[in-house]
């Protein structure tokens, strides 16, 4: 997918006057959060959980290696096949060549931000084969030709309306001429339509939320179920996933999965959660005659060891962009590539470079919420951190930016002459802001002013010129 | 029962405080004062360099880090009226000092030694009632690094409780950040503003006549958009009004104000 992180401000500029995605952000930050809340409540060992589920993931990423060998080796025992995607590149090519191989026409795709990651879509329609998103809210933004805003609610974005729009335009040809102003209507008429597209699919490619090192199973959670016809109807079944989607065990999952749901959807589990292992084996009535499992590392290896391998605990519940204030008020458009929030502010710059995407790790104002429902405790704002430590290195910092905070530094090191200069700036803006209080414009300020009154300094100046007065007398 | 010795603190008065608002810096020191504390004020002090570590300007923040390391050597308690500069010292410092174990240990002395103000008069001190009045309703605001960092939550409102004719009404949202986040609310303005806006609008909802919080970057910010919204809120740091300075200008207003 083309970034358009570069772009940021202006993203966020058109998002907060884009009055269709301030409604659906207004009603999805009260939502998801107070689902959470109440399902965290509900759960007297949520808190120990998530450590739990930090340790495990920090365990497999410590022994990652072995982990993903020991799931290839069940997978192949298995009858499956595992191929390894260093890059975006290999994992577009390894698809097309297993879809060309039996000479798919059309593959019903479910759940894979992966996907969109290696822009699969794109790479398929020209070559002839049409992917179809089978999960509701891929669908929508398929018809539109729109990037998903958001990893579980691809289509969070969108109001009712623009829904109802969206499937007249595009359903009128399949017969469907009525507008539909009902939510149950709209997903009962693109389950009609996508019905049939489940039994014509040649191939099923879905994500995973999880890959079993023990039983080389992919574990996949769904509220809608297509992700179970995607991959038992067609004949082939291919999944796509990140290296850091391995776990140890079942009874690993098993954790893993107490935190997900309620830390996504506030949901205790998701309604379905599905686990295949395999293809088709002799005697089974239904699953798919080969099972294929393309492995993405895509730059993610190069952070194992560091102090940054604790990005790749993520599984992608969206918690930390549900409490994130900023995507409450942007959306995720705005970050311009595939995972926005915090996490995508953290993964973009090491997927597509912070170059490219210095903007997201410093449009926070580090407020620690994300961090505080991680289910696996990553460290989001030392992350982002992180990003803005490399970028100043790399005098990647605007320079206007770099030469202010050089010069004021100088100073800070220096209190005698910080007092001089601090007990300057106090009497000279405490004088011309008294009669007010406060100033609605003020040189060099004009970030802050633009939006907000500054407000003045009290008379009688700085805190240490006072305390000094005070207590002058009584020093030696 | 023997009284135990006076402790001694040493108050961080903060950067913002120090050019700003003193009345802030001054309510400290009477509230801890009227605790037993000895309070002194270390002259050497400037900013905990948050400015600069949220840029990403490693070096100067542990410039910076080293001098209020050494300005705050041998006092038995630090104490900031603010959540994100105590923060600073006490979750930051050690961290920046990975590859100097000397510093480190002396970052980490401090650290320990470290504590917001309404933390410190509450878990440390033991203080439950303050002797002060103040006649409106407050609504307070939980500022992210106390919250987060440090665990204030309980303890202001506690103190609080114990004001005359103070009512409190809390806001929707109030662990909600303000949008302020240091360079942030200059560096991307207009997000900034429409993150103040949402809390501007929940502190009006309160009903509340003051808004309160405890640190004065999160209460210029919101200050500054109640009073370019029109809005009628006044705004002070709770440790004012836990002094008895609630007759002060609230802050943004001139010696004019209507309070």
């Amino acid at each position: 997918m083309q970034s358009t992180a570069r772009a940021f401000k202006q993203n966020a500029h058109e998002a907060l006057h884009d009055p269709n995605l301030q409604d659906s952000l207004a009603k999805l930050k009260v939502g998801f959060s107070e689902r959470r809340r109440q399902a965290a409540e509900r759960l007297p060992e949520f808190e120990a959980l998530r450590d739990r589920a930090r340790d495990i993931k920090n365990h497999t990423l410590e022994n990652l290696d072995f982990y993903l060998e020991e799931f290839e080796r069940k997978v192949l025992a298995l009858g499956g096949h595992v191929h390894w995607a260093p890059t975006a590149e290999d994992a577009r090519r390894i698809i097309a060549d297993l879809c060309k191989s039996v000479g798919a026409r059309t593959i019903a795709k479910s759940k894979s931000m992966v996907s969109e990651e290696i822009g699969l879509n794109d790479h398929l329609e020209a070559l002839g084969i049409a992917p179809i998103e089978t999960d509701l809210g891929e669908y929508i933004i398929q018809l539109r030709h729109e990037p998903p805003s958001h990893i579980i609610a691809p289509a969070v974005h969108l109001t009712k309306d623009q829904v109802a729009d969206t499937f007249l335009e595009h359903h009128r040809e399949l017969g469907f001429t009525r507008r539909l102003t009902e939510r149950n209507d709209l997903v009962a008429e693109a389950r009609q339509v996508l019905r049939q597209k489940f039994l014509d699919a040649d191939v099923g490619l879905n994500g995973a939320n999880f890959l079993v090192a023990e039983t080389g199973s992919s574990m996949l959670v769904t509220n809608e179920g297509n992700a179970d016809l995607s991959n038992t109807l067609p004949r082939m079944q291919i999944v796509l996933a990140s290296i850091e989607k391995v776990i140890p065990t079942l009874e690993d999952a098993a954790v893993l999965l107490r935190v997900l749901a309620r830390s996504a959807t506030g949901q205790e589990s998701s309604a379905y959660t599905t686990l295949n292992t395999g293809p088709k084996r002799a005697g089974d009535l239904d699953g798919p005659e080969q099972y294929h499992v393309v492995i993405l590392d895509n730059g993610r290896s190069s952070v194992l060891g560091t102090r940054m391998q604790d990005m790749l605990r993520c599984i992608r519940c969206g918690a930390c962009m549900n409490h994130c204030p900023v995507y409450g008020a942007i959306g995720g458009h705005a970050y311009g590539w595939v995972y926005p929030g915090p996490i995508g502010a953290v993964l973009t710059p090491q997927l597509i470079g912070v170059e490219e995407a210095g903007n997201l790790p410093n449009a926070s104002t580090f407020c620690g919420h994300c961090e505080s429902v991680c289910p696996v405790r990553i460290p989001l704002p030392r992350l982002m951190r992180h990003w803005r430590e490399r970028e100043f290195e790399r005098h990647l910092t605007p320079r206007a930016a770099r030469q202010g905070l050089a010069l004021w530094s100088f100073v800070a090191r220096r209190p005698k002459l910080y007092r001089r200069l601090s007990g300057f700036a106090n009497k000279l803006l405490a004088l011309f802001g008294r009669a007010e209080g406060r100033y609605r414009s003020l040189p060099l300020a004009s970030g802050w002013t633009r939006f907000r009154d500054f407000p003045a300094p009290q008379p009688g100046g700085t805190f240490h010129a006072q305390w000094a007065r005070q207590h002058s007398r009584v020093r030696p | 029962m023997s009284r135990p010795p006076p402790r001694r603190v040493a108050l961080f008065v903060t950067c913002l405080v120090d050019l700003f608002r003193p009345s802030v810096g001054f309510a400290a020191v009477k509230l801890l004062e009227d605790a037993g504390c000895i309070v002194e004020v270390p002259p050497l002090q400037v900013c905990c360099g948050q400015p600069a570590y949220n840029s990403g300007d490693r070096a100067s923040t542990k410039a910076i880090a080293r001098q209020v390391i050494g300005a705050f050597e041998g006092y038995q308690h630090v104490v900031a009226p603010s959540g994100s500069c105590a923060g600073m010292l006490s979750h930051h410092y050690p961290g920046l000092f990975d590859d100097d174990p000397a510093m480190k240990t002396r970052a980490e002395n401090l650290a320990a030694r470290t504590h917001e103000l309404m933390a410190f008069l509450v878990d440390v001190l033991g203080v439950t009632k303050v002797a002060a009045r103040y006649d409106g309703v407050v609504t307070y605001h939980d500022s992210c690094s106390g919250l987060r960092e440090l665990g204030v939550k309980q303890q202001p409102r506690t103190l609080l409780g114990s004001v005359q004719g103070l009512g409190l009404r809390e806001m929707k949202t109030p662990e909600v950040c303000c949008g302020f986040g240091g360079t942030f609310c200059v560096k991307y303005p207009e997000i900034s503003n429409a993150m103040v806006g949402e809390k501007t609008s929940d502190i009006e909802a309160s009903g509340a006549d003051t808004v309160l919080a405890g640190d004065l970057g999160c209460l210029m910010n919101m200050a500054g958009k109640l009073q370019r919204e029109g809005r009628a809120v006044q705004v002070r740091h709770v440790a004012e009004v836990l002094a008895d300075m609630g007759a002060l200008a609230p802050i943004g207003q001139g010696e004019g104000g209507e309070r």
